[in-house]
């Protein structure tokens, strides 16, 4: 038996979060992610971590991705500089979706930014966070600078139970809206809690200092309604969600259009048009991308990896997987990747490479599973 | 059990009459986690030792299987088309992926038994 298609963690020293401890004792089987020695699964395994957090409410370690701090009079303007989304119209403690482009128009990563106070937090991948911060502090003018904030972590809290647990331990949570953050104390630590996620479903992020992250995690790990989860189930309801994965379905060749996200484009940033890589984003907005991301279900039962050929009805190559696997609450494979225009309408049917055999699929509408976010 | 052989990529042989049933070791389904999909060959091919036979897609990746004795392949296990978590549940057992019949008996002089594999793992771990 062998794994095909993965690449090995590699030799160098790999890095650990503030709750390294507690994945070992609780079992986990961990993995070299992005230099971080990471949790892919419990003892649990991947499917039942996925299927607790649709049912009640899971914790996932997420301390490796990068937490940046901007700051500067003009921050959200400096920012703007560098991204397509309205960051200047963020009200206070609100949190929105963008993505840094390049002058391109290819996406370098995607991030979320928080108006915290006088400051921005910025959350971003972990692959990326060194080369976002270079980027940062190259880009940012107006006398703005920014600084990673290696002393944090963050934990998420996700699963339709999330809010009747975090309640108990933080009485203010009720009153934080879907996409925006509040500065509040859980367990007698401060804590920047957004109401967020990356899983379809609602739930909290939690950013606390380092040493103050064990605490948080063990008072919430010990309600009853919650169990630990891994990188395996976070990728998995991930892609139930149709939410990108960096480095997968979106990346430098890729555009924010192609991609779908066009909806994270502000209004006015699309008529002044001043953010890295307009012209072929606006061209685009304007004329239609000639590829998109598009939701693919694979007939039967084989997953569809990434990288995996897509074929039109007349066997021609029309596009690639950037993301496929098994759904476990959609009981089957499913999959994300980008076609030709002319093949991204709903229902159209293609063929999946897999193994040299071409199998029947077709375009299905994003997320596979319903968005479960808390919007009053 | 002690009548299984097993191979270094953790498939595991058991032969009776010309008969060998191949599958995956526990500890092979312990590394692979959920076992959502099982690829079998046809009847009728014929595999030679170390040849890709068949494919298990766990919820992570995909994981080639490699006979680990030469033959004719004369049954596959189709209970895990409806259920692919037999892997998980019973490898050894219920969870067998296809039967073959053996061209040489000898090959299997090159597998390991049960005490040798488990000294295997270890040494893995």
């Amino acid at each position: 038996m062998s794994e095909t298609g993965k690449a090995s963690g590699g030799s160098r020293v790999t890095k650990r979060t503030p709750l390294y401890d507690q994945h070992v004792s609780l079992g986990a089987k961990m993995v070299v992610f992005a230099g971080y020695d990471m949790p892919v699964q419990y003892p649990a395994g991947i499917v039942a971590e996925h299927n607790h957090t649709r049912a009640k409410a899971s914790l996932f370690d997420v301390s490796h991705m990068g937490q940046i701090s901007v700051w500067g009079a003009a921050g959200a303007q400096a920012l703007e500089a560098l991204v397509p989304g309205d960051i200047e119209g963020l009200a206070p403690w609100a949190m929105r979706y963008t993505q840094l482009t390049s002058e391109a128009g290819g996406i370098l990563d995607d991030l979320m930014v928080v108006r915290a106070g006088s400051r921005l937090l910025l959350i971003v991948n972990a692959a990326r966070k060194e080369a976002d911060l270079a980027h940062l502090q190259r880009g940012l003018e107006h006398g703005c600078d920014a600084a990673m904030l290696d002393q944090r972590a963050l934990i998420a809290l996700q699963g339709p139970a999330a809010a009747a647990v975090m309640a108990r331990h933080v009485p203010d949570s009720e009153t934080v809206a879907f996409m925006t953050a509040r500065p509040l104390s859980l367990a007698g630590v401060d804590a920047i809690i957004s109401r967020s996620g990356y899983t379809g479903e609602d739930g909290f992020e939690i950013s606390v200092a380092a040493e103050a992250a064990a605490r948080v995690w063990a008072r919430l790990i010990h309600e009853p309604e919650v169990a630990a989860a891994g990188l395996g189930a976070r990728d998995s309801l991930r892609l139930e969600a149709g939410l990108c994965l960096y480095g997968h379905d979106i990346d430098e060749d890729t555009s924010p259009v192609e991609a779908g996200l066009a909806w994270s484009i502000g209004k006015r940033r699309r008529g002044e048009g001043d953010f890295p890589g307009a012209r072929r984003i606006l061209e685009e907005l304007i004329e239609g991308p000639k590829r998109k991301r598009v939701g693919i279900r694979p007939e039967g039962r084989a997953p569809a990896r990434e990288g995996t050929e897509i074929l039109d009805a007349g066997n021609a190559t029309v596009g690639e997987i950037s993301s496929g696997g098994f759904g476990p609450s959609v009981g089957g494979p499913v999959a994300m990747g980008y076609v030709e225009a002319g093949c991204a309408a709903l229902d159209t049917a293609l063929s999946l490479m897999v193994r040299g055999t071409p199998r029947p699929a077709r375009v299905v509408a994003l997320p596979f599973v319903k968005h479960n976010y808390h919007k009053p | 059990m002690s009548d299984l052989k097993y191979s270094k990529d953790h498939e595991w042989v058991r032969l009776e009459g010309g008969t060998a049933t191949v599958g995956i070791s526990d500890y092979a389904q312990e590394q692979l986690g959920d076992v959502v999909y099982v690829e079998l060959p046809e009847t009728g091919r014929r595999v030679s030792r170390g040849e890709q036979a068949a494919v298990v897609e766990s919820v992570k990746a995909a994981s080639e299987i490699y006979a680990p004795v030469g033959g004719e392949v004369v049954e596959t296990n189709g209970a895990l088309d409806e259920n692919p978590s037999l892997v998980n549940s019973a490898p050894t057992g219920d969870g067998w992926f296809l039967k073959v019949r053996v061209d040489d008996a000898g090959e299997l002089a090159a597998l390991m038994d049960e005490a040798a594999y488990a000294d295997y793992v270890a040494g893995l771990e």
